[in-house]
């Protein structure tokens, strides 16, 4: 304080000041930003795909192909656009590890940087869904309850009316949404990964996909009527009432029983 | 107690006035005496049907309050209110009301969710009595009438059930709506006629709503409410049962007098219900309408169930082979949804309901019975009662089998395969399991009544013999374990008289002495005094275990069979 009390009489100080602050307001955006934010293919440079592509070569292409072609145990890659990539391989889905009715999200296996060159790469092959910005995909700039219109003729039949998750065929599900990220969202309605189906620009224009957003982000909230025991609906609710309220008082009966004799 | 003979306080002596004014003018005294000296047993399980009257009681309570804000109609109307996802949405006025009783009407959330958590407690708490009465055999000659009652109870609490499940017209009502508009057309002929009449026209219509509400909250709870006092001014017409034990048999009650003992722990019991109820409504989330959104009959979401009591027939229903529907002369006949869900049903209620009027029949017992039965001295009932439950269970979980899929990692079509076949296979194995868990500790009863309780003290003789002392059994332990019957099948008269004329009612006969061999062909005679005399004089207990049952005098019964069995290894057949 004291040596900065003494600079106040220089007349650098105020630079100093301008320098000093500039460098916080830097420092604070770096760490607040969301870290993909730049990730919006326009930015994708040609050292950008020629990385993307080494990347690809060392670790995708024993099953989609050395130049993502495709081969019998994966499909090309050819027009999937950045979306995809970014999709399947920010959620830990790609490279697929296991062998179930379903490709399962797993631990992310690369940096965040590794991913835009990867879908600047695949992008780079054929024309497809670009990685959408940031304003396509806040939720503030959507309506929650056009979200949940949307939402339930849409998505609920699959995923549950909140987005907790539900069975489809032979071992398949469709995951809970409520941990997925607004961009993954709805980056997964524009790709439709696996079972899911492909959601483009003439089912659900952008401003609905954002609606369809603000409602899932809306569910992240807590519940009025207290815990929500899984969102899972009635069944739930039973196992609730048999173990909680038939468990209690049957309790409270045989402490009743017991306390006369 | 002892009041008379302190001096009365002031208010002492305003209250034998008022109580004598009353008396005098409807001498309501004597019954009011007669009514405190009736005895009642203590057992926890003599309370669940209390739990049942607690939780009704509630219900009425938190839904005459709804009722105040709950707008019972059809007509659209478009929400503004402080929930944003459901800001300036299309709905009916139900719906809307709904909301705003949750969102808007001070405590209305805590009514609607202690209301509906004490509607699943409720059914949940009239199931559990139910199976108290059964396996106890509490339904036996004089109170097959209450059982009725009881049933008709249970539908009743079904019914209710189902019409407050479908008042708030969101998506999942309007889901189970669909589902009943669908059952109901599939019934032959009239199907499509009555589904026109419930709906007032083509579903949904808009007179269902007005519709359900009169029966939600006139019909049925007026029904349950008068059904409810006749329950229970049966069960003070016949006394309660007991459970066996010293000093109890069906000329007697033991226990406290209904005052002021068993009238406190009543009061105080539905205290201790209630509690529990409005602790579940204010901590814990239910039927969170606004998850579902307002009704509009094309979605449905995953995870669309119906409250836990009607998962047996969505169950059901999945299980169902879909295709079963075959075309007679142009009309369709829909097996697919009318074997699921109108026979299925049909068949495990009527089971239910007449089961008592079976067993009275098979057992041709007319004796009044007021002692319960222990439930492994009965195997053919108590296995009988676990078949059904098993039974119910198979379709409660092939009613969730979405939610097994998802969180048990397993394949949807496998689950929905294996319970198939477990909707028939594991009754029949979960029948003859208790049966033979019953019969095992029949046998582990003969065992102790015979040899006492080991004592793990190990003594050597001179000789050189080990053997290890067993302590007898005192009189109660002893009694609980012999003071039963075990019924034997029925004998009937030969088909033809002495002269060869064939009998009248033998066709019938036979058809009851087949069903009896069935339910009682198999079963342990308790020890008789003359074993037990036997066991103690010489110890030769291997050697006992041999005695004919029919040539040892019996403890208890007797008489009531016209023939004895003349096969003397008949009757105590341990297959
Ligand atoms: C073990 C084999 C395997 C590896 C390694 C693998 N994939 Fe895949 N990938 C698949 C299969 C199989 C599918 C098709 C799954 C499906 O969607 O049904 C697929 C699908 C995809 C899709 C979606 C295609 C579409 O139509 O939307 C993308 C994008 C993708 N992979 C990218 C990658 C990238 C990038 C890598 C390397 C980091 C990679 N994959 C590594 C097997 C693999
Ligand atoms: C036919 C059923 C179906 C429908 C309809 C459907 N989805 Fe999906 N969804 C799936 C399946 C299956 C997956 C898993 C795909 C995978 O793992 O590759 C999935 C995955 C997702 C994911 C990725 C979740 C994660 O983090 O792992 C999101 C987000 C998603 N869906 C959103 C939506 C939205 C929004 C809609 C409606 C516009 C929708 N889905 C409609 C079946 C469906
Ligand atoms: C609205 C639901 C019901 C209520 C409020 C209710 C209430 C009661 C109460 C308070 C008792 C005396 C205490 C006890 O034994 O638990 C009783 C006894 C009895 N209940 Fe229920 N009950 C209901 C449903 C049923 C059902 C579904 C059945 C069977 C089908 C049934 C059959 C009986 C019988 C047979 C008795 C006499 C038991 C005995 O004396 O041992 N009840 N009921």
């Amino acid at each position: 304080m004291k040596a900065l009390a003494a600079r106040r009489q220089d007349r650098r100080a105020p630079l100093v000041l301008l320098l000093l602050a500039l460098l916080l307001t830097g420092a604070v955006y770096a760490v607040v930003a969301p870290p993909s934010a730049d990730a919006s293919a326009p930015a994708a440079t040609g050292d950008d795909v020629e990385t993307g592509r080494q990347i690809f070569q060392a670790n995708c292409s024993t099953c989609h192909g050395p130049n993502a072609e495709g081969t019998e145990w994966a499909p090309s890659l050819v027009g999937v656009g950045a979306a995809a990539v970014d999709f399947q391989v920010g959620t830990g889905r790609m490279p697929m590890q296991n062998s179930g009715p379903q490709v399962l999200a797993k631990d992310v296996q690369f940096t965040d940087e590794q991913i835009t060159q990867l879908a600047a790469y695949v992008a780079s092959l054929g024309a497809g869904p670009a990685i959408p910005t940031e304003e396509q995909v806040d939720p503030a700039g959507g309506d929650p309850a056009n979200g949940l219109s949307l939402f339930r003729t849409n998505c609920a039949m699959c995923h549950n009316a909140v987005g907790a998750g539900g069975a489809l065929s032979e071992g398949k599900f469709a995951p809970a949404l409520l941990e997925t990220s607004p961009e993954h969202i709805y980056e997964a309605m524009l790709t439709g990964p696996q079972s899911m189906p492909v959601f483009n620009e003439a089912t659900l224009t952008s401003q609905e996909k954002q609606d369809i957003i603000a409602y899932i982000e809306a569910q992240k909230e807590p519940s009025p009527g207290g815990l929500e025991l899984g969102s899972l609906g009635p069944v739930s609710e039973g196992v609730w009432a048999w173990v909680v309220g038939i468990g209690l008082l049957i309790a409270f009966s045989v402490w009743i029983g017991a306390k006369s004799s | 107690m002892t009041t008379t003979t302190t001096t009365p306080t002031r208010t002492g002596r305003a209250a034998a006035a008022t109580a004598d004014y009353l008396d005098q003018r409807t001498s309501v005294g004597g019954a009011v005496k007669e009514f405190a000296r009736k005895v009642f047993p203590d057992h926890w399980s003599f309370l669940l049907g209390e739990v049942a009257l607690y939780s009704f009681v509630t219900l009425l309570i938190s839904g005459a309050f709804l009722t105040m804000f709950f707008v019972p109609s059809m007509a659209e109307t478009e929400y503004t209110g402080p929930f944003a996802t459901q800001e300036g949405l299309h709905m009916t006025e139900a719906y809307a009301s709904t909301l705003r009783l949750s969102f808007e009407v001070r405590g209305g959330l805590l009514m609607r969710q202690i209301h509906h958590w004490a509607a699943l407690i409720f059914m949940a708490s009239i199931v559990v009595h139910m199976m108290r009465v059964f396996f106890t055999g509490a339904f036996r000659k004089p109170r097959e009438l209450n059982w009725v009652v009881g049933f008709t109870l249970l539908i009743l609490g079904l019914a209710a059930g189902f019409t407050g499940y479908s008042l708030p017209d969101d998506v999942l009502s309007g889901n189970g709506l669909r589902i009943t508009d669908g059952v109901v057309r599939s019934i032959p002929i009239v199907g499509s006629y009555l589904s026109y009449m419930i709906f007032g026209g083509e579903f949904p219509g808009t007179d269902l709503i007005p519709r359900l509400y009169t029966i939600h909250i006139l019909l049925v709870p007026a029904l349950i409410l008068a059904l409810i006092g006749l329950h229970l001014l049966f069960v003070v017409l016949h006394k309660h049962t007991q459970f066996p034990g010293s000093g109890r048999t069906d000329k007697n009650v033991v226990g406290y007098p209904l005052f002021p003992v068993y009238v406190a722990k009543a009061g105080g019991f539905f205290f201790v219900v209630f509690g529990v109820l409005a602790l579940m409504g204010a901590t814990m989330s239910i039927n969170p309408v606004w998850n579902y959104g307002p009704y509009d009959p094309s979605p449905v979401s995953a995870g669309a169930q119906p409250d836990w009591y009607m998962l047996f027939l969505e169950g059901s229903l999945r299980l169902m082979p879909g295709g079963a529907e075959v075309v007679i002369a142009g009309y369709t006949l829909s097996l697919n949804v009318l074997i699921p869900a109108v026979v299925v049903p049909g068949l495990l209620f009527s089971l239910l309901a007449l089961y008592p009027f079976v067993e009275a029949a098979v057992s041709g017992d007319k004796r009044e019975h007021h002692v319960l039965d222990r439930p492994r001295n009965v195997p053919f009932r108590t296995a009988f009662g676990v078949a059904v439950l098993t039974a119910f269970f198979v379709l409660v979980l092939a009613g969730s089998n979405d939610l097994i899929a998802t969180h048990f990692r397993m394949s949807l079509n496998d689950i929905t395969g294996v319970l198939r076949i477990a909707f028939f296979v594991a009754p029949v194995a979960a029948f003859w399991m208790t049966k033979r868990i019953c019969l095992s500790l029949q046998r582990k009863d003969r065992e102790l009544v015979l040899h006492g309780h080991e004592s793990a003290r190990i003594v050597r003789f001179a000789s050189g013999e080990y053997i290890e002392v067993h302590k007898p059994l005192d009189e109660h332990e002893r009694w609980l374990r012999v003071q039963h019957e075990a019924i034997r099948p029925l004998e009937i008269e030969p088909a033809e008289d002495a002269r060869g004329v064939r009998r009248k009612g033998y066709r019938s006969d036979a058809l009851k002495q087949r069903v009896s061999r069935w339910f009682y062909e198999d079963r342990v005679e308790p020890v008789t005094p003359a074993e037990l005399v036997a066991a103690h004089s010489h110890g030769e207990h291997d050697a006992l275990e041999a005695v004919p049952v029919e040539q040892a005098p019996q403890l208890t019964g007797g008489g009531r069979h016209l023939v004895e069995p003349t096969d003397p290894d008949a009757g105590d057949r341990r297959a």
